[in-house]
């Protein structure tokens, strides 16, 4: 009995190092899939655990390095009629048939913000200002494109005759489906960007954002807002509907 | 006790393969001709004991880590407008959703490109490609077999990963060209025309990734049935150096 108990038991150091193998094995494992994890869930970049603020933070980045890319008078390439994608596709966070019908008549485009002159604009006014017209390719976030024709109001001489501020740092954009974007100054300025009144699809065809939609050639479809009720300018950062949600906001092509 | 790594030298290449007779007839040409390299070994990739500088090493794992990224953020990009009748299992894409494939993909890039230069420029001023990877001639002569391509001693590459490391720094090269193209088709306009349009260049920005993943699988595949390469390329420590010391 005695002698039993006095046998040596089996010590610690014996296995020191075999522990050890087994504890970085175990931690090597448990950081694989640590990493798996934060790889390959859901990112909605609106969490704040640190990969989505990292990847806020590289997109707000991107947003400067668009801005630096965009040369205010190089023009989006224009194409013929012949090239005119038939039919248009249409896209929206939400179904075709709950696109809103807005009655052209009764319509206002309302003007808050750094603007001089804030009143109401009719499509009749709008109508009334020079007009402009281009065939150029609309470039969806999801990569597929499309060529239409849009015409219109150029935005530049818009934004002067109802007295924006011209140094303010944002447009933003209400809309009467709920939508809501909002784009650089610079952006606003160019030569090609358009309130357009005219729309790719059938005369009378309204679902491509009649009355009035912003459209830009040289940024993704998303940032082309349609049904457009409300324009702004401000310099606090308006964010948008996608743009909330983490897609870039500068969105530029 | 013998050691495991011993089985690799110069003579006897690893049991990786059943075709044993065509492998050591290989193995006899492969190292004649790796005998022949190992005369320029010293070279901007490999130190002088023959193993992957820690340059070369920090690089591999560098794009290895962004090459993941893209490729697993692009195929969710990819699902969202197909080009072709199928989509990636979404179990395989990173993101989670588009806005979170997007924002990995514009992040990753980032890494991909500023480690590939500064792996250009490293590899253009050390004399690393002059060395390692573009002398291609040797190939001319060299029959192409199974062992041709475990063949992997610790002195130089031989002339099929020659090949096909030259190559890869092409596809990548020309992943970034289209992806550019794609991103900025009105400010890089000249570009995307290049590349026939916008759409075209999405065929070829996909077509680019294909190629990457065949190399990836071939080149992962080697990396675990030869053994020590995939060791080697973490610690520095070459097969061939392993095998003389132990």
């Amino acid at each position: 009995m005695r002698q039993e108990k006095r046998r040596p038991g089996p010590r610690l150091s014996q296995f020191q190092s075999q522990l050890g193998r087994i504890e970085r094995r175990l931690f090597l494992k448990q950081s694989l899939s640590l990493g798996a994890l934060t790889l390959l869930t859901g990112c909605n970049l609106r969490d704040d655990d640190a990969v989505d603020r990292l990847l806020w933070s590289v997109s707000r980045w991107n947003d400067r390095v668009q801005a630096a890319l965009f040369d205010p008078q190089r023009l989006a390439p224009t194409y013929t009629e012949a090239e005119i994608t038939r039919p248009f596709p249409f896209n929206a966070y939400y179904e075709e048939a709950l696109a809103p019908v807005i009655d052209g008549a009764s319509y206002r485009l309302s003007l808050s913000g750094r603007i001089e002159d804030k009143r109401p604009w009719s499509l009749e006014d709008l109508r009334g200002l020079p007009q402009t017209s281009q065939i150029t390719r609309h470039v969806c976030v999801e990569g597929w494109s499309a060529i239409g024709k849009w015409g219109g109001v150029p935005f530049r001489l818009f934004l002067e005759r109802i007295g924006a501020d011209l140094s303010a740092r944002y447009v933003g954009f209400l809309c009467a489906d709920k939508y809501s974007t909002s784009i650089d100054m610079p952006t606003a300025l160019h030569p090609q960007t358009h309130l357009a009144l005219d729309f790719p699809g059938a005369p009378g065809e309204r679902k491509y954002g009649f009355p009035v939609k912003l459209r830009i050639p040289t940024k993704l479809g998303f940032k082309n807002p349609k049904f457009v009720a409300e324009i702004f300018v401000t310099n606090d950062y308006p964010g948008g509907y996608w743009e909330n949600k983490g897609y870039n906001w500068f969105s530029g092509s | 006790m013998v050691d495991a790594r011993r089985r690799f030298s110069l003579w006897k290449l690893p049991v990786t393969s059943p075709r044993g007779a065509a492998k050591k007839r290989g193995a006899l040409r492969g190292a004649a001709e790796s005998a022949e390299m190992t005369q320029s070994q010293a070279s901007g990739g490999r130190d002088e004991a023959g193993r992957h500088t820690l340059f070369v090493r920090a690089t591999h794992w560098i794009n290895a880590l962004a090459v993941f990224l893209m490729i697993g953020s692009g195929w969710r990009i990819y699902n969202a407008s197909p080009l072709y009748d199928f989509r990636f299992p979404p179990e395989f894409t990173v993101g989670g959703w588009l806005a979170g494939a997007l924002a990995w993909h514009f992040a990753a890039m980032w890494l991909l490109v500023a480690n590939g230069v500064v792996y250009l420029v490293y590899g253009f001023v050390s004399g690393h490609f002059w060395r390692d990877l573009p002398r291609l001639r040797p190939i001319l002569a060299y029959r192409l077999e199974w062992t041709t391509l475990t063949m992997h001693d610790g002195g130089a590459y031989n002339p099929v990963q020659r090949i096909l490391y030259t190559a890869v720094v092409g596809v990548l090269i020309l992943l970034v060209a289209s992806g550019a193209a794609i991103w900025k088709p009105v400010q890089l306009q000249g570009l995307t025309a290049f590349f026939g349009g916008y759409d075209e260049a999405r065929y070829v920005h996909f077509f680019a990734m294909t190629a990457l993943c065949a190399f990836i699988a071939l080149h992962v595949t080697l990396a675990f049935s030869v053994k020590g390469v995939l060791r080697s390329m973490i610690t520095g420590r070459p097969p061939k150096a392993a095998a003389s010391k132990g």
